[in-house]
């Protein structure tokens, strides 16, 4: 593959597609502190001109990291489908905008189009867009997904319960597993993030879950959020393991010093679908990326922090996840500096995602030296409801006591289903109704003196 | 406040307080409709009121200095690159770079020591200004005669990594620093240590021992002190820090070496 020749708009020149992105990009912190910025608001327009000019094919013969160098760019241009590509083949990066926002884009047309998209295209395209071009779009792209119940379909919202204990205590895990379920939260995952990446510690944690989930006949999964090889090394225990989680990122430099393959990858993967734990699907893995976290490693390539995150969703699609979780403000203002930039990520990071037919969902969240607050995440929040986000976080009050961050909390999902009347996951809300959490209008309005509440209730004290 | 507990409590604002003793999360904190009762959520509020304040609070190294009285060593004040919280908080790099007039102030007083403890801002002043005085005189009284000790610095829009360099121009084997950590929600005030022997600019965190979570309703002073003390010794006596140095300051039989 060859660079092929330079881009201009009026004065400004680029050399290459890599540097046309970057200038491209919408502002923010991590593409300044990494030097790839537009130098002025100007050159930053003229970018977006040039870019709209780039036929999508261009994205075929220039690769942004060399593919002899790099597993992630050989995965993204080895597994293009070329037949789904045809239907956009002729167009420009502008052309597609245009396409993407008419009505002969239709969900169908979306799904069918997906496997014939690469990363590059749909991050290219997202710096052409405005906020609600991204809501639009990403409405229309349905990525359904089950395990034991089904994430995604129109009309549903789940919920990551993230029910974390600074010490891994059972006791304490499972106080807030029981406030997670009666304000309606747990459809997407029950997933912890342990406080050791111990295999000891997390086939406690897993039976943990397993025995709340069984004895209550929960239709939901369980996540242990332990590296990769752990969970490998725990199945092999016979640990009731439902999905296999990993950070990933959109460079093979990234992924290696996330200590990850491609090779292990696929391993956990038919590890996983071979126990067969799924009753309606068998999604079996569960992603997390975010941007900044490939420039944090010192292994973004040169590629602006938007885009290179958009490639960690081409690694994500080869393993047909339950689950992807952009944690959009998890890393902090020298990536992302304040509320404007964390909601522009996080629609970017959900449109992206869907476009190239992954299961998005988001963790609206911040950190205390981000400009940020409570007010910034209802907006995210709401947004991303409006887009038809597949799921969200719940954590107890939005304070994650472990992680020492600001995420959403379960009256914040309650909000969002109500305002957007979205229900949970079908088979969950069933379930739901059955423990008299929803009420007969679908609203999360727990009996806490009926019977099921008092099962829930014992079983959380007795851990 | 109180008038709005004390009435009839709306449905919903029921709350599983036998489970709170499990946990410090927001377990239990009721409902109206769909939203938070009006305490939760101004409490939720006051919590990342503070942490924002600790991020933002200016540093006074003279707070630190009084705190500092009776100790017998000259004390530095030293800036990083940095030049203000806006471009500290965007910049990581300039936060681990020393500005020229530091470099001139720590060139005057370079030697051959044993070890140079940095008082440092970090992301919490607040860490700093309540709690790195008082575990630097507890760390000293740990520490036999043996120590060559240079002088203290007290660093300003500093990173872990300033650290690094500071260390390097005073001439120091060693160097432990005390730094505002990360405020998290209930946690504004919490201060950090991290050790690394061979301080030069490069290092990376693979090479430091850290001691987390200082504070009183975290790990005390004087337990941090302690196990700061015992890693220095093993630092000093094995030439390393970082991975290879294991914190085995919890079993009694070593912590008297």
């Amino acid at each position: 593959m060859q660079n092929g020749a330079p881009f201009s708009f009026e004065r400004f020149t680029f050399p290459d597609l890599k540097t046309l992105l970057a200038k491209a990009s919408p502002l923010r912190a991590g593409d300044l502190l990494a030097g790839l910025a537009a130098s002025s608001d100007e050159e930053r327009v003229a970018a977006r001109f040039a870019l709209a000019e780039v036929p999508l094919k261009r994205f075929l013969s220039e690769a942004l990291v060399p593919y002899e160098d790099d597993d992630v760019t050989r995965m993204i241009i080895d597994d293009h489908d070329a037949d789904a590509f045809e239907p956009v083949s002729s167009m420009t990066v502008g052309d597609f905008r245009n396409w993407l926002l008419t009505d002969d884009a239709t969900p169908e047309a979306l799904k069918h189009l997906a496997p014939g998209l690469t990363p590059e295209m749909v991050a290219a395209v997202s710096k052409l867009m405005r906020n609600q071009d991204l809501i639009a779009v990403a409405k229309k792209c349905h990525v359904v997904t089950a395990f034991r119940n089904t994430i995604g379909l129109p009309g549903h919202l789940a919920v990551r319960l993230q029910p974390n204990h600074p010490t891994d205590d059972p006791a304490g895990v499972a106080a807030s597993i029981l406030d997670g379920l009666m304000h309606g939260s747990g459809d997407a995952v029950i997933g912890i993030n342990p406080a050791t990446d111990s295999p000891e510690a997390m086939i406690e944690l897993l039976k943990l879950i397993d025995e709340v989930r069984e004895r209550i006949d929960i239709p939901t999964q369980s996540c242990v959020l332990a590296h990769v090889t752990t969970a490998i090394d725990v199945m092999a225990r016979d640990a009731p393991v439902d999905l296999v989680f990993q950070s990933i990122a959109g460079t093979q430099k990234a992924n290696e010093s996330f200590g990850i393959t491609q090779a292990m990858l696929a391993e956990a993967e038919d590890a996983a679908k071979g126990l067969k734990r799924g009753t309606v699907g068998n999604n079996v893995m569960y992603f997390e990326t975010g941007q900044g976290a490939a420039l944090s490693a010192d292994a973004h390539e040169g590629i602006d922090q938007q885009t290179v995150e958009t490639r960690a969703y081409a690694v994500a699609r080869k393993y047909s996840p339950l689950l992807v979780n952009t944690v959009v403000g998890f890393i902090g203002p020298e990536y992302l500096f304040d509320g404007k930039q964390i909601t522009r990520a996080g629609l970017e990071d959900h449109f992206c995602g869907k476009l190239l037919g992954v299961p998005m969902g988001c963790d609206v969240c911040y950190t205390n030296h981000a400009e940020a607050d409570q007010d910034d995440m209802d907006n995210l929040l709401t947004l991303l409801g409006v887009a038809r986000c597949n799921f969200v976080i719940g954590v107890p009050g939005a304070d994650d006591i472990m992680l020492n961050y600001q995420s959403t909390s379960f009256h914040d999902a309650m909000y969002l289903r109500s305002v957007l009347g979205l229900q949970p996951a079908p088979e969950f809300a069933a379930w739901l109704r059955k423990m008299e959490i929803l009420d007969q209008n679908g609203r999360t309005r727990p009996q806490l003196d009926g019977q099921a509440a008092q099962n829930l209730l014992a079983w959380s004290g007795a851990a | 406040m109180s008038n709005l507990t004390n009435k009839k409590i709306p449905s919903g604002l029921d709350p599983w307080n036998t489970l709170r003793a499990h946990t410090d999360a927001r377990i239990g904190l009721g409902r109206v409709g769909d939203g938070l009762p009006t305490e939760r959520l101004l409490e939720f509020q006051m919590a990342h009121a503070r942490a924002r304040d600790s991020v933002h609070m200016a540093f006074e190294p003279g707070t630190v200095r009084a705190g500092l009285d009776g100790v017998d060593q000259p004390i530095l004040d030293v800036h990083s690159a940095a030049s203000d919280r806006p471009t500290y908080l965007q910049r990581p790099d300039l936060g681990r770079l020393l500005d020229a007039d530091s470099v001139t102030t720590l060139g005057k007083h370079a030697g051959c020591y044993d070890v140079a403890f940095i008082l440092a801002d970090g992301l919490s002043a607040r860490a700093t200004h309540d709690h790195a005085a008082k575990t630097l005189k507890l760390i000293l009284d740990h520490l036999g005669e043996s120590w060559s000790v240079a002088p203290i610095t007290l660093a300003t829009q500093s990173r872990v990594g300033l650290g690094d360099e500071i260390g390097a121009e005073l001439g120091a084997k060693l160097t432990v620093m005390l730094i505002g950590e990360r405020p998290g929600l209930s946690s504004a005030d919490s201060l950090g240590c991290y050790l690394t022997w061979g301080p030069k600019r490069g290092r990376s965190n693979a090479d430091r021992n850290c001691v987390s979570n200082i504070r009183p309703a975290g790990l005390t002073p004087e337990k941090a002190a302690k196990k700061i003390a015992y890693l220095m010794i093993e630092s000093r006596k094995m030439g390393l820090s970082g991975v290879a140095l294991k914190d085995n300051s919890s079993n009694p039989e070593l912590i008297e070496g």
